[in-house]
């Protein structure tokens, strides 16, 4: 289905198209322009503004430039050369979160990383959409039995797509953004912000064992992340 | 050398130019406790309060002048620190000192004062081991966060203990003034740990005077994944292998994959068939192309911001080599090609058509060099940016222990391929590539004429294999399926990777896996000498120095 069928405010299939009821009987071919095809035959667009928004979105996506680890160097080449992430509109990567729509996490997070990339989330403006790359991203992948080793970002922050491997072919990378801008036109804006792991004020801590040790070292003030490796998957 | 110093030179070393062990112990003196036998080489055990009195010794006296890596870990009854030495000017010499402490009261003495490059070595230590090192400037924690409780490859590190993490840095900027105090005009600067101009999760916290950089501190751990930790739980054989492809993600895995290999083969006693040999050092100069070519391209992005043409051009090339080691390996990026012994399987089939790929490349690389060195070497604002910026001292390079292209551009004539040979290098006719200028420059000239280099190896690798007999491609050897050295051996072997010397420590306990697995990568080195290279010099040049450094965080973090 093109998007732009999508657009035009449809009526159903079993009655006359208004292209078919213009034309009348016997065809007119001055009117069969694949365009005319595509939009009926009056020269109006007629759809609801929020479904518009949504092509426009999913058409047009400002990827955030960020890298961690080894999926980032095949994310650097899913947007150069040869497999050119541009072409479906989702290809120039914004050095500023507060200029990106969609963040790729290409890698391992750890745990002095995750509130970094938390932070980096939180910048970004709403609507805004996470794929996760590579088995890191999803689990924790090869390192998930690491001390330090946050498993999956779906710890930190809400994930749309996740793509798995080790790392993904640009290949798998560029089907994962055509599946999340194909959701994003669609109609699904930024999903309900579940925060499993919350930035939060030290102070505002329960007083453990832990909190009272670390109590003369950490600002009241200071944000913080707690993190149960107990009770993560 | 030995023109300065007549005679120095010579101290602990036999008529044959190997190391005189027995010599050395006289000459440490009462310091040493004991010796032990290192596969790798001798080590002295000697007292915790004379570390600085030995590796001086060592270092003025017996010419060991090159502190490669230290190793911590915990036993039974004691702690235990190795350092592990070796001379610049020949890599075959080397030796060990064991510093063993005991469990109630983990302090020996630093080694900071002698080589700088202890500095870091000694506070990941600490960090992950609890060895205390006394008179270190700055023992804190390096690789996990501040907060962090316990030490994480002690023996009684509990894993499931919660913990908190902070976020301090980088609260509110724009709440408070960045100044530090109201007199001083000096600003802090926090570039990272996400910054496009880091490669990679580094932080650097750069204090200001003006647009000139007074202080700049390095702060790593933002992609700490424990491999070493992951090392220890997995089996020799097969388990370990995919690892050391994940420590430089830039491309250089195979390169990695033979740190292991190289170590492991020394610690089981195995042989590679010499056609395997041959396979391994083609593929894994291809890797170190994949390597140079990402370096080059992402420095042209940092200092003349050309992400159209060079990086793109970079880009294009990598997918050339890429293209080539996935018909070999089967993966475009985490090879996993190596096996104990050999390799995993022979070369694709049809193989003149394997051999063609590589050739038309390796034809076409010198017009491609051409472009590189119009569009950035002879790019007068590239000239700029790079020439007399950045410049980094033979002595002071030595000091920190910087090695590969780092070292290579300050004129250290210093490559494992040649000094410590492995694989089938000592065997082909290639050149180990020097630049003296010691600035940004320098190291870029390096980079790309190391391409050069390596694609002679390759060509070199390619007449081989097309020449060698059916019935003689034996791509491994008869390994046991299950490994299992003799407890207590202890070795230290390195190969020199794409960033620089990858050196791997590996103590067995008689089981199938390793002890005690530690890594030395050469970009954490490498990124010690960045302070030295941009205190007062331009912010900008501070990128500059960062992007020559061509650092991969995971081999800094592990």
């Amino acid at each position: 289905m093109s998007s732009q069928d999508k657009l035009t405010d449809t009526v159903g299939a079993d009655t006359q198209s208004t292209q078919d009821a213009r034309m009348g009987e016997g065809a007119d071919n001055r009117f069969n322009s694949p365009l005319r095809k595509a939009l009926g035959s009056s020269p109006f667009i007629l759809t609801k503004f929020d479904k518009f928004m949504n092509w426009v979105r999913g058409s047009s996506m400002f990827m955030l430039q960020f890298g961690i680890a080894c999926c980032s160097i095949e994310m650097m080449h899913t947007y150069s050369v040869k497999h050119d992430l541009d072409r479906f509109g989702a290809g120039v990567p914004r050095a500023s979160p507060r200029q990106a729509d969609v963040i790729i996490v290409p890698g391992t997070i750890v745990s002095k990383f995750a509130p970094r990339m938390k932070r980096v989330y939180d910048q970004m403006p709403e609507p805004k959409f996470v794929v996760g790359m590579g088995s890191c991203t999803i689990s924790g992948g090869p390192f998930q039995e690491g001390y330090n080793v946050i498993k999956g970002a779906e710890e930190v922050i809400p994930v749309d797509i996740h793509i798995p491997g080790c790392p993904p072919r640009p290949e798998a990378l560029v089907y994962g953004i055509a599946k999340l801008q194909e959701r994003v036109a669609n109609g699904e804006s930024a999903p309900v912000t579940v925060k499993p792991y919350e930035l939060e004020e030290f102070g505002d801590l329960e007083r453990d064992e832990l909190v009272e040790k670390l109590a003369d070292q950490i600002d009241h003030d200071d944000l913080v992340m707690r993190y149960n490796w107990v009770d993560s998957p | 050398m030995s023109l300065e110093e007549p005679g120095t030179r010579d101290v602990g070393l036999t008529k044959a130019g190997e190391v005189n062990y027995d010599e050395l112990e006289a000459l440490l003196g009462d310091a040493v406790l004991g010796r032990e036998t290192h596969l790798n080489a001798e080590a002295f055990v000697i007292r915790p309060d004379a570390v600085q009195d030995t590796l001086s010794t060592l270092k003025e006296e017996a010419g060991f002048d090159f502190l490669n890596c230290v190793t911590a870990q915990e036993y039974q009854d004691r702690y235990e620190t190795i350092y592990h030495m070796t001379k610049y000017d020949d890599r075959t010499q080397e030796v060990g000192v064991v510093v063993p402490t005991s469990k109630d009261d983990p302090v020996s003495e630093s080694a900071e004062p002698v080589f700088r490059t202890a500095d870091w070595h000694e506070r990941e230590a600490y960090d992950l081991v609890g060895i205390e090192y006394a008179d270190h400037p700055d023992l804190r924690r390096i690789l996990l966060p501040e907060t962090w409780q316990g030490h994480p490859l002690s023996m009684d590190y509990d894993q499931t203990k919660p913990q908190i993490v902070t976020l301090r840095e980088n609260k509110n900027p724009l709440q408070e003034d960045q100044r530090l105090n109201d007199d001083s005009d000096t600003m802090l600067l926090n570039i990272g740990p996400h910054h496009p101009a880091t490669h990679g999760v580094l932080h650097v916290e750069a204090t200001l005077d003006g647009e000139q950089v007074a202080d700049v501190e390095p702060d790593i751990g933002y992609i700490h994944r424990c491999e070493e930790q992951m090392c220890q739980q997995g089996t020799y054989r097969h388990q370990i292998m995919p690892y050391p492809d994940r420590w430089d993600w830039g491309g250089a895995g195979l390169l990695n994959e033979w740190a292991y290999a190289r170590t492991a083969e020394e610690l089981a006693d195995i042989d590679v068939p010499e056609y395997a040999q041959v396979v391994r050092t083609m593929s894994a100069e291809l890797s170190r192309i994949l390597s140079h070519m990402l370096a080059v391209a992402a420095y042209a992005l940092d200092t003349i911001g050309d992400f159209t043409a060079t990086f793109m051009y970079g880009m294009q090339d990598r997918e050339v080599v890429q293209n080539i080691l996935e018909d070999l390996t089967g993966q475009r990026l985490m090879f996993n090609y190596f096996r104990l012994g050999g390799v995993a399987w022979d070369l694709p089939e049809p193989r003149e058509e394997f051999f063609e790929k590589i050739r038309a490349f390796i034809d076409d690389l010198p017009e491609k060099l051409e472009e590189y060195h119009n569009l950035l070497t002879s790019n007068e604002i590239m000239q700029v940016r790079t020439v007399d910026t950045g410049y980094l001292d033979p002595e002071v390079a030595k000091n920190y222990g910087a090695t590969g292209p780092v070292a290579r551009g300050s004129g250290i004539d210093y490559d494992v391929r040649r000094d410590d040979p492995y694989g089938y290098y000592d065997k082909l006719d290639w050149d180990v590539v020097t630049e003296d200028g010691g600035d940004n420059y320098a190291r870029l000239l390096v980079r790309l004429q190391e391409v050069e280099e390596s694609a002679k190896i390759i060509n070199q690798c390619v007449d081989l294999l097309e020449d060698w007999p059916e019935e003689d491609r034996t791509i491994q050897a008869n390994v046991p399926r299950t490994i299992k050295p003799e407890p207590d051996t202890e070795v230290y072997k390195s190969v020199e990777a794409a960033k620089g010397e990858l050196g791997i420590y590996i103590r067995s306990d008689g089981t199938d896996s390793p002890a005690r697995f530690k890594i030395r990568g050469g970009s954490f080195s490498n990124l010690q000498t960045l302070p030295e290279m941009a205190e007062g010099e331009y912010i900008a040049d501070l990128i500059a120095s960062l992007g020559s450094l061509d650092t991969i965080m995971g081999e800094v973090d592990r």
